[in-house]
């Protein structure tokens, strides 16, 4: 009992190689190049053998190590099996894949059972643990659009959209230009400064607060897809007209957030600032606006989102020839799904790089709130 | 000021506070609550004044009457002879809470700086005065500390040298130690006592504790509720300069068993 541990992931593993075994060959008879026996017989070795080490004692570290390379090697040799042969994967290809995920799986498990007092390995680890679990749903995602040949307008294959990413850089890169850098960066810097501006003259004058508050979320129910093709007519075809549809969509938020963070202060406080004969702005610079910096970087996160669902869906109604919402619309329409989803992809890239901007800039602004103390 | 307590000066010019039939009543939904009621009140240059009774008997709302943080609704009220409000204005008090209110976003150094800061005192002397302040409570070399970094005792001494950073020689204290532990308290309460003499500044201190209140204060006010009121007024006959071991003499107890005579009848009149 010593030298073995229990592995639930070890055991479904073999019990599926098992089931794999009569349904073998790995490839249909129409493949047009058979699998051979000495990759069939590696493949099932690799996988065995990473099932069989994750039923021994050893420490974190060299399990996962273990793992991580068998895993990997059997996941390469499966998915290398399909190039030319995208359809014809038999039964039996799918539970070897499936056992490999299971131990990618341990891999993981045991990387997080690692105890490491360096704070580098620790940093490594939390990039680490990620990167498998990403890696993984790529890895299953084109086993099984290539393996079963599921249609390419339904699923592009994962590293059909890489190859489309690569040799479309240069189209990719004028859409972000046009998208990111003009319609969503100026929409959400006016848009934000906008509401934050007039969160504070709400603030300061009384009739606006209680008559623009009420307002200002009927507002922020605005359907985008209604307001777009007006901002459309309004402003033109050009960039201008999405970077107002971004106005629209940050403003409020950004309004309502800061006229919530205002009255955040305690009222001992405030009370202070009384006791000091304080004027109002001091008091709104030295205490009222730090304490809303919360408040407000929560709507900047927010608004980030909002910024880049709002120019792309508004570039639908309506663009230059250039921009990501119309190449995603254009695209679709010919069918180069490849092509939509690589701008998915950058989409989803640069809206998480923003969203990261913007959290860093919390993380150093708001440090002393107690979600952030160290 | 500094040598106000040795001037014979008279009577008005000397009063730092004055309340004549003081009276404060909050309209709340269940009704009237009398907060205080008739308050007769002198407190002289240099006093150490101590508010003792139970809670809601008005402590609170008299120092913020004094503060102008809230308005009295009947009497009258003078701050260093003008009304709260311009007393307020002129910045002639420092305020200490019963919690630090420290601000998480600024360092101790920066806490203290911020009155200095909105009243527009220059950086040069602000440095030197942050410094010298932070002395007087021992905090210096905490100063680039956070709020959060420190404990609750420490805290509560970075607001008291927040209080005195700025020229007000009036300082209204709200139980500044009720949160604290005995020992800790009994520090500090010594630390106050030599703060109160090298500055010599008025103050107006809250406390529900008998011992804290007698080893202070020069007069002691003993207040009781509903409505709340002044029911005695005792000057305490001991010494400036008090040892802690102070509390252990005859004069010592005798003068807390009156406050606690005070305290009591003031509940005999509640049923
Ligand atoms: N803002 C307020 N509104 C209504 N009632 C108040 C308010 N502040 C204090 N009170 C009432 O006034 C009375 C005196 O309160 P307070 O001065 O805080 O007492 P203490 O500090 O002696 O405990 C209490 O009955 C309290 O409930
Ligand atoms: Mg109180």
């Amino acid at each position: 009992m010593k030298l073995i541990r229990r592995s639930w992931q070890g055991a479904l593993a073999l019990l599926l190689c098992l089931a794999a075994l009569p349904l073998l060959p790995l490839l249909g008879p129409d493949a047009a190049t058979a699998a051979g026996n000495g990759v069939t017989v590696l493949i099932f070795a690799l996988i065995v053998g990473a099932a069989l080490v994750s039923f021994a004692r050893l420490s974190a570290p060299i399990l996962a190590a273990i793992l991580f390379v068998g895993v990997y090697a059997a996941a390469w040799l499966l998915i290398g099996l399909l190039s030319g042969n995208e359809g014809h994967a038999t039964s039996a290809f799918f539970p070897l894949i499936a056992a490999s995920w299971l131990m990618a799986w341990r891999c993981v498990s045991a990387l997080s059972a690692v105890e490491t007092r360096s704070a580098t390995t620790e940093a490594l680890l939390r990039l680490l643990i990620p990167a498998i679990f990403g890696a993984w749903i790529l890895i299953l995602w084109e086993a099984v659009t290539r393996g079963a040949g599921v249609p390419f307008i339904l699923l592009p294959p994962p590293s059909a959209i890489g190859e489309r990413l690569a040799s479309s850089v240069p189209i990719l890169w004028a859409d972000v230009r046009q998208t990111i850098f003009k319609a969503v960066l100026f929409g959400y810097i006016v848009g934000c400064a906008a509401g934050f501006v007039t969160a504070i003259l709400a603030d300061r004058i009384a009739f606006l607060r209680r008559g623009l508050l009420p307002i200002g979320n009927l507002a922020s129910a605005l359907p985008i897809v209604g307001v777009a093709p007006i901002m459309v007519m309004w402003f033109g075809f050009d960039w201008q007209s999405k970077a107002a549809v971004v106005i629209i969509m940050t403003f409020f938020p950004m309004l309502v957030n800061t006229v919530a963070g205002l009255s955040a202060s305690g009222i001992m406080e405030r009370d202070l600032m009384r006791s000091y004969a304080s004027d109002y702005w001091q008091t709104l610079v030295k205490l009222r606006l730090p304490a809303a910096m919360p408040f407000i970087f929560n709507a900047l996160k927010i608004n980030s989102t909002l910024a880049l669902i709002g120019a792309i869906v508004a570039e639908f109604f309506g663009t230059p020839i250039v921009g990501m919402g119309f190449r995603i619309s254009t695209e679709i329409g010919r069918m180069n799904v490849d092509m939509v989803w690589a701008e998915i992809a950058v989409a989803a890239l640069a809206g998480s790089v923003f969203y990261g901007l913007v959290s860093l800039g919390e993380r150093i602004t708001t440090f002393w709130h107690p979600s952030n103390r160290s | 000021m500094g040598t106000a307590r040795e001037m014979p000066v008279n009577e008005t010019a000397s009063s730092v506070v004055s309340a004549r039939r003081l009276g404060l009543t909050f309209e709340t939904n269940d009704g009237p609550v009398h907060a205080l009621s008739d308050v007769d009140l002198e407190v002289k240059r240099g006093d150490f004044v101590s508010f003792i009774g139970p809670s809601g008997c008005g402590k609170t709302t008299f120092l913020r009457v004094i503060a102008d943080l809230e308005k009295a609704t009947s009497g009258e009220i003078t701050v260093n002879g003008m009304t709260p409000e311009e007393a307020r204005k002129s910045r002639s008090y420092g305020y200490v809470f019963q919690a630090p209110a420290l601000y998480p976003w600024r360092t101790i150094e920066k806490n203290v700086a911020l009155p200095l800061e909105i009243m527009g005192y220059s950086k040069a002397d602000r440095d030197g005065r942050i410094q010298r302040t932070l002395e007087l409570v021992n905090l210096s070399g905490f100063g680039k500390k956070y709020p959060w970094q420190l404990s609750g005792g420490m805290q509560q001494r970075a607001s008291i040298a927040r209080a005195l950073a700025f020229d007000a020689d009036l300082l209204l204290m709200d139980e500044p130690f009720g949160a604290l532990d005995e020992i800790v308290r009994d520090h500090l309460n010594e630390q106050l006592l030599k703060l109160w003499a090298r500055t010599e500044k008025t103050i107006c201190f809250v406390t529900h504790s008998i011992p804290e209140a007698v080893y202070l204060s020069t007069r002691i006010v003993v207040m009781s509720p509903r409505p709340g009121r002044v029911t005695d007024i005792i000057e305490s006959t001991l010494p400036r300069e008090r040892p802690l071991d102070i509390r252990e003499t005859p004069e010592f107890l005798a003068i807390a068993h009156r406050v606690r005579e005070g305290l009591r009848a003031g509940h005999s009149y509640e049923e």
